[in-house]
């Protein structure tokens, strides 16, 4: 295996990679063109969720802490956009940056309790959070605002007139654009210093500590980014459906952010897409043969993969590909590997 | 007044479920240091079989009895089946495994019996008893019941040779299996405990709920309150903790408004995490590095 000279928690990007990238990057920018608007939609909420899963991962696969509560994040991302939006406050694109800084400060907010909450406490505070929210939303208190169990209608927003695409189009673009800047992000963030502290306290907390690492600076940290990235999937989400209401936001829209994150593939950047395709389309064909069926798919493909594929779809690509890479070019392969091995033998 | 003790009686009952199922919470994080979130759905799913034994004319009690026996067996299953092979597995893939289980007992008990709300039985009269006027019979028919299961638990616990293997097996699984206790066995034995105190829960909850697959979210909440609150390694005071918050989510629905009774089992949790996470009867655990 092929060693960096410095350890980093997501792989380094070589032209390669950089050409499949582009490849991709085309493709995605074309496909709104050569199908139907439903299906244009589907994607864009696809997109929505990768950029959610890819928030949760980076908690929860990067840094080891459980949520399973971030429903609750989306749901205030969402009305944060659609409160502004309904009040004439902001124009839609505005909205998304505030409902991620109001996402990343109620996260970090939560993520300071949250540091003395090891494992098991952590998820079990955050499901209360998950299963309290659409109570806390459909309050009077806050009626006048959110609209109580009603939820907000939104309008949906126009392209600019210079642009000849239908409004499902334009907002794919919209979202497709914010997913390759936030994609961008993570994989900046998650590839230097940072990335390589928020693995350590994953996998050794206390050598990490003793390393010089902040634990509890980080970890409150990776809980409000991973809020701020979960909050601007959820307004872009409320703008792609249109609407929001408390019900849509139950504790099953936080379990599915877990199952896509699981089958996608833990601690990857590429498997939150892999995940977000997976929750948009799976229950699509599972609906056809019973209500209860999209979930049964999901809670056996949890169980299953935990068996089976730990890492998920990202895993089990990365070990195809490095089995076919190996018998392309096994002289590198063996380079690489056989110094250390020579070290210990002497 | 009158409403306050009115609203603190009847929070009483519906404190004695939050308590079973904060037991059979406790009885399991004692055995393997887990939380199991599927545990409300299994109560869930034991009382659809009580409810299609009584539909297939089963008298109740017969139901009741074939159900929780059932619900013993299946406990034991999913340990040897589904838990055990991960059970060295990092807190996250256990905690996963749990969600999926919750998933699939959800999603099944709504294909087999549909999301319908079906009405459930109470085995005790219309009329209160003994002319009380606060609490219905069902109130205090279900406190009774869920007290005996307690003591029966305790007895179990703490004179039975079996229950001292598996407290032994809890406690120090290493020497355990040296003086030759089966300790994998206690572990499904805790297992099927749990799930029998949860079905027992389940059926006593059923009449005031209504059965449907989704009833026992809110419950499994108040459980996981009361089980923190009181402790989550001390079966007493995980007890007492779900009597405390049935009478409290009573006690402020009355004052602040019903529509906040679930984030008061939020702020429950997270106040109890951040100011006393052993809770109150637990003991303070201090990890040597």
């Amino acid at each position: 295996m092929k060693t960096p000279p410095l350890l980093s928690a997501v792989p380094a990007l070589t032209s390669r990679h950089i050409a499949a990238l582009a490849v991709l990057l085309a493709l995605a920018c074309a496909l709104p063109f050569l199908i139907g608007n439903y299906r244009v939609f589907q994607l864009t909420l696809a997109l929505v969720y990768a950029i959610a899963l890819l928030g949760l991962n980076m908690l929860t696969g990067y840094n080891g802490q459980i949520s399973l509560g971030h429903g609750a994040f989306y749901a205030i991302g969402a009305y944060t956009a659609a409160i502004l939006m309904d009040h004439n406050v902001l124009p839609y694109w505005a909205t998304i940056p505030v409902a991620g800084i109001v996402c990343l400060v109620i996260g970090f907010l939560f993520g300071l309790p949250a540091l003395r909450l090891e494992g098991l406490y952590l998820a079990l505070a955050t499901f209360a959070l998950g299963v309290a929210m659409p109570q806390i939303l459909k309050h009077n208190s806050i009626e006048p605002w959110t609209g109580g169990s009603q939820g907000i209608v939104i309008t949906k927003p126009d392209p600019p007139a210079w642009l000849p695409v239908s409004q499902d189009q334009w907002l794919y673009m919209f979202t497709l654009a914010w997913t390759v800047l936030l994609f961008f992000a993570a994989w900046n963030l998650l590839r230097g210093r940072i990335g390589r502290a928020l693995v350590a306290i994953r996998d050794q907390p206390v050598a990490a500590q003793a390393m010089g690492v902040n634990t509890a600076l980080y970890k409150s940290l990776a809980f409000g980014v991973s809020a701020l990235y979960t909050g601007i999937a959820g307004a872009l989400g409320a703008i792609a459906v249109q609407f929001v209401a408390p019900d849509s936001f139950s504790f099953f829209l936080s379990i599915t952010f877990v199952v896509g994150v699981v089958v996608g593939g833990l601690a990857s950047i590429s498997g939150a897409l892999y995940g977000a395709l997976f929750i948009v389309f799976i229950p699509n064909i599972a609906d056809q043969i019973s209500k209860a069926a999209p979930w049964a798919i999901y809670g056996v493909f949890l169980i299953g993969l935990m068996y089976l594929m730990p890492s998920g779809v990202a895993g089990a690509i990365r070990i195809a590909r490095r089995r076919w890479f190996d018998r392309e070019r096994p002289s590198a392969a063996q380079r690489a590997a056989s110094p250390p091995a020579r070290d210990v033998q002497v | 007044m009158d409403l306050l003790l009115h609203q603190a009686l009847s929070g009483l009952a519906t404190g004695g479920i939050y308590a079973s199922v904060a037991l059979a919470l406790v009885m399991i994080y004692q055995a393997t240091h887990l939380v199991n979130f599927a545990q409300g759905e299994m109560a869930m799913f034991s009382t659809y079989l009580a409810w299609s034994l009584m539909q297939a004319g089963v008298p109740y009690w017969g139901a009741f009895a074939i159900t929780v026996v059932a619900a013993f067996v299946g406990g034991v299953l999913i340990e040897r089946v589904v838990v055990q092979p991960v059970e060295n597995s990092p807190i996250l893939s256990l905690v996963i495994v749990f969600i999926g289980l919750l998933v699939i007992f959800n999603s099944v008990a709504g294909w087999i019996f549909t999301y319908t709300i079906k009405p459930f039985p109470s085995p005790f009269p219309e009329q209160p008893l003994f002319g009380n006027r606060y609490l219905s019979s069902h109130d205090m028919g279900s406190t009774a019941v869920t007290l005996v299961v307690l003591s029966l638990v305790f007895v179990f616990f703490r004179f039975t040779p079996l229950g001292l293997a598996m407290r032994a097996a809890a406690q120090n699984p290493v020497s355990s299996r040296l003086v030759g206790v089966r300790v994998g066995w206690m572990l499904a034995l805790g297992w099927g405990l749990a799930s029998a105190i949860g079905a027992v829960a389940g059926i006593m909850v059923a009449p005031v709920v209504f059965l449907e697959p989704n009833m026992m979210g809110g419950i499994l909440l108040y459980a996981f309150a009361g089980a923190l609150l009181g402790g989550i390694d001390s079966p007493g005071g995980a007890v007492l903790g779900g009597f405390i918050v049935g009478v409290l989510e009573n006690v402020i629905g009355v004052y602040v408004g019903s529509e906040l009774k679930l984030t008061m089992a939020l702020v429950i949790i997270v106040g109890v995490l951040v100011v006393r996470p052993a809770g109150l009867f637990g003991k303070v655990h201090v990890a040597r590095v």
